[in-house]
C-alpha cells in the first residue's frame, strides 16, 4: 500500500509586505519585492500556496566597516568605501534582490555624523539604484530617533522598510512610518511574548499588520541558532493556526551574526585545523542563512556576495519543490 | 475557544420588540457589540412569540449580514424556519440544532450538507434529557455514526452534552463534563463539544459566577465552544486565559486585547 503523507490544513497565512515601489506608485523602483504571504511551514507545497520565495538583501553601510573581517572586505573591494558605488555594486554585481543600508555611522559612539548627511546618503543610494531598499539605523534608541524619521520623509513614496522598534522604543518611528507610507521591522530579543506585545502595540497606532516584519533577532551557527529556530518556528505554527499577532514576515540579519562568529572570521595562522579563511566565514554565514530557510524566515541580510549566492541558488532549488 | 453569542434572541425583550417592529437598528447594534466582546459567531433565534418565524429569522439574519460576515447560527428547532435561514445566509452556518433522533437527523443533516453548514447535536432524544454519562454517551455516538454515514465531516459537529442547572442537577455536573472528555475520543478526527452555558446558572443568584467557574471547568475537559454572553467581560477573560493556559495561543502583556481583535 502507498504510503499516505499526512497533511496540516492552516486557517491563517502570513502577510505579505511589498517592499519599493514603481513609478506608477509613486516610487521610482523598477520592481518591487513582496515577502511572505505562505500558506503554510517553509517549502511544505502541498499543504498551502507559497507565493513568495525568500529573498537576499545585501547589507551595506554608510561608512567603511571597521571591524569586518579580509575575507568579506577583500570580497566587496574599494566600494565599501562608498556606499553609492558599494549599493551599485550589490544590485549590479551581486544580484541583490535589495539593499540593507545600516546607518553605522549615526552611532554617537562612532561617527555621530550630521542628520543631513545621513540623509543625504539615503537619498543617493535611492538614485543610484533600482532594487527596493531596508533602512536600518545605528541601534541607538535616542539617535535613532532623530536620524530615522528625517530619512523616512525623504524617502516617501518608495515604500521602504525602517527599523528597527523595539518595546520601549517604537512610537517616534512608527508615526513617521505611518506618515510616509513606509514599513517597519519590530525588533524582538529571541522572545515569542514580546515579538507579539511589539506587533500589537505597532497596530494599535494604525499601522496595518501587512506592513510589519518581524526580527526575531538571531544567533549564528554555534550562538544560539537553534534557539532563535524554535522561536520562529512556534510563531510561525501560531501565525498559520490563525494568530494575526505573529502572522508577519521574519527579517534576519544573518550576515550581521555570523560575521560575528569567532569560527567565521579568526585567521588560519591561529587555528591552522580549521581551514582557509575565506571558505570558512562563507560556509558560516551561508549554513546559518540556509537553517534559518527553514523556520520561516522570508529576507535574509547578508554581507558576503559568495554566500548570498550560494544561498540563492540553494532557494532555487529548494522552490522547484 | 469559539465563542458564539447569544444575545440575538426573541426571548430577550429588546430584541423581541425589534423583531416585532423590525428595528434594524437595535439587532445590528447587539450583533456589533458581540463581536467587539469577543464573539466568533452570533446565534440567532426569533423567540417563543414570533408568529412567522420563517419571515422573522430571515430578516434577522439578512439585517445581521449588513454589517458583519460572523459566522451565524440559525437557533430553531423547526426544520423549516431552519433552512428559510439558510436560504438568505451568504456566510459561515451553523445550524442549533438536531437532537439523536432519526426523524431529526435525517432532515437536518442532509441540510447541513447542502449549504455546507456546521451542525450542533444535542445529546437529547423523545425519551427526554439523559440522567448519566452512559446515556450522554450512547446518544453522541449515534449522532456521529449517522453523521459519518451520510459522509457529513465530522470536525463540522459540535456536540452539546446538555447543560443542566446546578441547583437542579448537582448531581449530574461530573458526568456532564465528563461526557465532554469522552465525546472527544469517539472518532479521529474528533467532532467539537459546544454547551449552552447559561443553563447551569438558570435560578441561581451568582449566574455570572456560576457560568463562568463551569466553563473554566469544561475548558478543562476539552470544551471547544460555547453559546453565552460575551458582553459577561470576566466570562469572556476566563475563557481566553483558559485557552492561554492550555497554549492554544501565545502570551503577551496584551493577550486578552489581541484576542479580541483577531
Amino acid at each position: 500500500m502507498a504510503l499516505e503523507l499526512v497533511k496540516e490544513k492552516w486557517s491563517n497565512a502570513v502577510s505579505t509586505l511589498t517592499i519599493g515601489a514603481i513609478k506608477e506608485e509613486g516610487g521610482t523602483r523598477q520592481k518591487v519585492v513582496q515577502c511572505g504571504g505562505e500558506e503554510s511551514l517553509p517549502f511544505l507545497f502541498s499543504e498551502g500556496k507559497i507565493p513568495h520565495r525568500p529573498v537576499i538583501a545585501m547589507e551595506i553601510l554608510d561608512t567603511p566597516p571597521d571591524d569586518w573581517p579580509l575575507t568579506l572586505t577583500s570580497a566587496l573591494g574599494s566600494a565599501i568605501k562608498n556606499p553609492v558605488e558599494w549599493a551599485i555594486k550589490c544590485e549590479k554585481e551581486f544580484k541583490a534582490d535589495l539593499l540593507c543600508l545600516r546607518l553605522a555611522g549615526a552611532h554617537p559612539d562612532a561617527q555621530n555624523k550630521p542628520v543631513d548627511h545621513l540623509v543625504k546618503v539615503v537619498i543617493d543610494v535611492l538614485k543610484v539604484t533600482t532594487i527596493p531598499l531596508i533602512l536600518v539605523g545605528c541601534g541607538e534608541d535616542k539617535r535613532d530617533n532623530e536620524v530615522l524619521p528625517r530619512c523616512s520623509q525623504a524617502a516617501k513614496g518608495e515604500k521602504i522598510l525602517i527599523g528597527e522598534v523595539v518595546q520601549d522604543n517604537y512610537k517616534t518611528l512608527t508615526a513617521s512610518v505611518l506618515a510616509d507610507g513606509h514599513s517597519i521591522i519590530a525588533q524582538s530579543p529571541i522572545d515569542i511574548n514580546i515579538a507579539k506585545q511589539l506587533n500589537i502595540l505597532i497596530t494599535d497606532m494604525s499601522l496595518p499588520h501587512e506592513r510589519i516584519a518581524i526580527n526575531p533577532t538571531v544567533g549564528a551557527l554555534g550562538y544560539g541558532l537553534e534557539y532563535a529556530y524554535s522561536i520562529m518556528e512556534r510563531a510561525r505554527l501560531a501565525a498559520l493556526s490563525g494568530d494575526k499577532m505573529l502572522a508577519m514576515p521574519f527579517i534576519c540579519f544573518v550576515g550581521y551574526e555570523a560575521w560575528r562568529a569567532k569560527e567565521a572570521k579568526a585567521l588560519v595562522s591561529e587555528f591552522p585545523s580549521w581551514g582557509a579563511e575565506l571558505d570558512r566565514g562563507v560556509t558560516w554565514e551561508a549554513l546559518t542563512a540556509t537553517a534559518f530557510l527553514q523556520s520561516g524566515a522570508n529576507i535574509m541580510v547578508m554581507r558576503h556576495p559568495k554566500s548570498a549566492e550560494l544561498v540563492r541558488n540553494h532557494i532555487d532549488e529548494l522552490m522547484r519543490g | 475557544m469559539f465563542i458564539i453569542g447569544e444575545l440575538i434572541n426573541g426571548m430577550y425583550k429588546d430584541i423581541g420588540k425589534a423583531i416585532q417592529t423590525k428595528d434594524k437598528g437595535v439587532i445590528q447594534q447587539k450583533a456589533l457589540d458581540q463581536i467587539k466582546a469577543g464573539a466568533d459567531a452570533l446565534d440567532v433565534n426569533c423567540g417563543p412569540a414570533s408568529k412567522d418565524p420563517v419571515n422573522d429569522i430571515q430578516w434577522l439574519i439578512t439585517t445581521i449580514q449588513e454589517v458583519t460576515d460572523k459566522t451565524i447560527a440559525i437557533d430553531s428547532s423547526r426544520p423549516a424556519v431552519v433552512e428559510a435561514g439558510l436560504k438568505v445566509l451568504k456566510g459561515k452556518a451553523i445550524i442549533n440544532s438536531t437532537t439523536a433522533d432519526e426523524e431529526k437527523l435525517e432532515g437536518l443533516v442532509p441540510l447541513a450538507l447542502r449549504y455546507n453548514a456546521k451542525l450542533i447535536g444535542l445529546t437529547i432524544s423523545k425519551k427526554g434529557i439523559p440522567q448519566n454519562k452512559d446515556q450522554r454517551l450512547e446518544l453522541a455516538a449515534g449522532i456521529v455514526a449517522f453523521a459519518q454515514e451520510k459522509g457529513f465531516p465530522i470536525e463540522d459537529l459540535y456536540l452539546d452534552p446538555i447543560v443542566m442547572p446546578v441547583n437542579v442537577a448537582q448531581s449530574q455536573m461530573r458526568d456532564i463534563l465528563e461526557s465532554i472528555h469522552d465525546f472527544k475520543i469517539i472518532s479521529d478526527p474528533a467532532p467539537q463539544t459546544v454547551v449552552g452555558l447559561s443553563n447551569v446558572s438558570q435560578g441561581t443568584c451568582q449566574r455570572s459566577l456560576v457560568n463562568r467557574t463551569f466553563l473554566i471547568m469544561a475548558v478543562g475537559f476539552g470544551l471547544d465552544a460555547a453559546i453565552l454572553d460575551p458582553l459577561d467581560k470576566e466570562l469572556v477573560d476566563s475563557a481566553i486565559t483558559s485557552d492561554l493556559v492550555l497554549n492554544k495561543h501565545i502570551y503577551c502583556d496584551s493577550y486578552l486585547d489581541a484576542y479580541r481583535k483577531k
